[in-house]
Formats: structure tokens, sequence, C-alpha cells
């Protein structure tokens, strides 16, 4: 018989969410690294394209979200190669606790240190590419949605990148494909906050896809760790 | 219900042997669908009354464009076959089928593009076919790269085949955004104009074609799939008694 876990699933997770904040939270500069890469992406395009607010107004949807795109998958690197070097990821699998479960807690760790920032970031940003005030409560809430999304596709690109050697290239050339979707439907919700229109229905696209996420990707990235590890 | 026929494609040798015995079976029906196929779309066709001629193109664009995401799908299911009962012939299906995969999906980019020159005025235009079909192009690269990257067969058989059955979640999705980000940002193009019912002498071709190619497939995944099954059991015995 196997013995029973003395805690509960929910328990385990919310331990390692713990973990994962407090690890992080002790070395700030690799938090600061996706966040300053996105902003200077950003910033980048008035210098290449053009300083006219007017254009980089019309530019600024596609311009946010593949930073914010390649910012996430620059940070998945992260995700689970150090847990896996030093072994931890091999005691999640032993746990005895479901590992979709534990996988679940480190990427919501993983979305609230890069994901939430970047969305918290974007207005800054935004209005150095011109974006008026009142289009920032749409971008925002487009960008924590998206990023949710993001970080769970992400999440499954790591996991099956575990036992590559220089993983980080192949994982983003994998996840890049698959986030096609929530790059459409971000940059179609932002654009439509910025002229003026209506961006819930871009949004509500948004947050399915994000649902569909929840439900399924922290399945397979489970699949996928334990492949890796194998 | 005797399942013995069904537990013999888990066996190296009976599927060496049967990918053998039906490779002409698919490969000679192939060859004449598609010259029938040949004939009748290029010769006994008429001309498009728009499009004139250029429209012939058609009969090698869609048949490789329908067979791009009918070989993604058996490739996820083989894998996903694979993955759940862990039968390893089911990931040297899938591992075969990558390849042939890529290779459709490109040629239907390369006719769409041909096909966009006249019709469009320029090879490329960010239609939501062709760049769904790009993305699909990109999932097949990434399928493979990631069957590169891992040295063990059986690991790699197992990762490229989770994403092979998350990119299949993934594809309706991505043809759906796709749709719909070009309904918003591009005004109907040309193709979309009128979209008549095409005319007997003109379909009857295009479904043998299509016919001919889904042949060609199956004929070309045999081969493939003995020359994957020759790779993963060069050391087993049975191989000796097989070939020599």
């Amino acid at each position: 018989m196997t013995p029973q876990p003395r805690t509960s699933a929910l328990a385990a997770a919310s331990a390692v969410l713990q973990r994962d904040l407090v690890l992080a939270l002790r070395r700030p500069s690799q938090l600061l690294q996706p966040l300053a890469f996105f902003v200077v992406v950003t910033l980048l395009f008035p210098l290449g394209y053009t300083p006219e607010l007017a254009k980089l107004r019309s530019i600024a949807p596609g311009v946010l979200w593949v930073g914010a795109l390649l910012a996430s998958v620059l940070a998945l690197d992260s995700l689970f190669r150090d847990d896996a070097a030093d072994g931890t990821l091999e005691q999640f699998v032993l746990a005895g606790q479901p590992l979709a479960a534990l996988l679940f807690a480190k990427t919501a760790a993983h979305w609230l240190l890069t994901g939430l920032p970047l969305a918290l970031m974007a207005p800054v940003t935004g209005i150095a590419l011109g974006v008026p005030i009142e289009a920032m409560p749409g971008i925002l809430c487009a960008l924590c949605i998206g990023t949710v999304t993001l970080s769970l596709i992400g999440a499954i690109g790591a996991g099956l990148t575990l036992g590559v050697r220089r993983g980080g290239v192949l994982s983003s050339l994998l996840t890049l494909p698959l986030s096609v979707p929530v790059l459409v439907f971000g940059a179609r919700a932002t654009e439509l906050a910025i002229t003026g229109g209506s961006p819930s229905g871009a949004l509500y696209l948004l947050a399915a896809l994000m649902v569909l996420g929840l439900t399924l990707a922290p399945l397979a990235a489970a699949a996928a760790v334990r492949i890796g590890l194998e | 219900m005797d399942w013995t026929w069904f537990h013999k494609f888990g066996s190296p040798p009976h599927v060496y042997r049967l990918a053998g015995v039906l490779t002409p079976w698919f490969a000679w029906p192939a060859v004449a669908a598609i010259l029938a196929g040949l004939y009748g779309g290029l010769v006994l066709a008429p001309p498009d009354y728009q499009q004139g001629d250029g429209f012939r193109i058609i009969y090698v664009h869609a048949p490789s464009a329908w067979l791009s995401v009918m070989i993604y799908a058996t490739m996820a299911a083989a894998a996903f076959v694979g993955l759940v009962w862990r039968m390893k012939v089911a990931h040297a299906v899938a591992a075969s089928c990558a390849g042939i995969g890529a290779w459709f999906t490109a040629v239907s980019l390369v006719t769409g593009m041909l096909w966009g020159k006249p019709m469009w005025g320029t090879y490329w235009v960010w239609d939501p076919r062709l760049t769904a079909q790009l993305i699909l192009l990109l999932l097949f690269f990434g399928y493979m790269a990631l069957r590169a990257g891992i040295d063990d067969l059986g690991r790699a058989d197992r990762a490229s085949a989770v994403l092979a059955v998350v990119g299949l979640v993934n594809v309706p999705i991505i043809r759906f955004s796709v749709d719909w980000w070009n309904s918003i940002h591009q005004a109907p193009s040309v193709m979309k104009l009128g979209r008549p019912t095409m005319p007997m002498d003109m379909l009857v071709p295009l479904l043998l074609m299509l016919l001919g190619f889904t042949l060609y497939f199956a004929a070309v995944l045999m081969v493939r799939l003995r020359a994957e099954v020759l790779r993963r059991e060069r050391n087993a015995s049975w191989l000796k008694e097989a070939v020599l």
C-alpha cells in the first residue's frame, strides 16, 4: 500500500508557491532582467522607426505584445532549470502529491514574478509610445490575462526541453507558434482600447484561452517534466 | 472478440512486413489517380472565367494543404497512441509522419505563393490560410527540432508526443484566431469574392488529386515507416532473418 500523504495537495502547492516567491525575492536582480528587457525592446522602436507619437501609437499594440511575448519567453529559462539541476524537481515527482498541482504553483509564482510586473510596466512604456491614458485599464487587463496563458504555455515548453542541452532557443521555438492566438487576441484588445473601442470581445477570447490553459496546461507540463527527468 | 490482429501492430517484425506488403497497394492506385487527375485538371477542365489557366495550380495546392493538416492529425493521433499504450511502433509512425507533413506544408505554401502572384499581384499576402499554413510549418519544425534535440530515443519519442498532442489542441485555435485576425485587418480578397460552386469537370479531377495525394502519402509513410523500424531495431535478431 502506498502511504497516504499527510498534507493536502493544496497545502503542498501553496508551500511551493511560497518557496518560489521567497527564493526569487532574495535575488531581485534576476527578477528585473525580463522587465528591463521588455522596456529596452519597447523603447528601441521610437529610435528605430520614428519619434512621431501618432505613428508610434498605431504600432503600439504590436510592439507591446511582441515585447511581452519575447520577455516572457526569455524568462522561461529560469522556470525549471535550477530546480532540475539540484534535484528539487525530482523530489516533486516523488513527493506523492499531484505533480500537476505543484507545477501549477511554480507557474503561478513565475507569473507573479514576471507576467504581472510586465503587465504593470506596460502603462509606462505605453505612454512612451503615445498611448492615451484612457486606454490603460484595457491594456492592463489584456496583458494580465494574456501573460497567464503565456506562462502556462511556457511551462510546457520548459518542461519538454528539460533534458536538452541549451534548451532555451528550442523552448522558444516550441512556444512561440503556440502563443499566436494570445498575440492576436491581446494585440486586438490593446488596439481597440487605444482607438477608443470596446475591447471586451477580444478580452473574453483571451480569458477563454486562459481558462483552457489553466485546465489543460498543468497536466501537459506534468507529463513533460516526468519525461524530461527520466 | 479476438484482439490479436490489433496487438500484432505492436510488433515491429509484423509491421515491417505489413508495410512492405501494403506499399505497392497504395503506390499504384496513387499513380493512377494522380495521372488521371492531372489529365482531367490540366487538359480536360475548361479555363476559369476569372482566373484563366492560373487556377489550375489548385490541383497541387489544395491536395497538399489538405494533406498537411491531415498528416499533423495523423502524427498527433499516432503520438497519442504511443504515449497512452506505450506502443513503440506508434512512435515510429509519428516520427515518419513529421518529415512528410513538413514537406506538404512547404509545397502548399510555395504553390499558394505562386498562385498569389497572378491573383494578388504579389507573392505574399497575409491571407489567413497562408498564415495558418506558415504557423503549421513552424509547428512541424518545432516537433522535428525537439526530436533531434534529445539523444535518448525513448525520451525523444515521448517528449515529442506530448508536443504533438498539445499542438493538435492548439491547431484549431490558431486557425480560428488567424481567421479572426484577418477578418479585422483585411478587406475580403479576390479569392473570397465569388465562390461559385465548382462545375463537375473541374471538381472531379480535384477529388481525384485529393485521393491520389492521400494514397501517395500512405505509400511514402509505409516506406519511411520501414526505414524507421529498421533504424530502431538494427540490433534485433529478427531483422537478420528478415533481411538476409
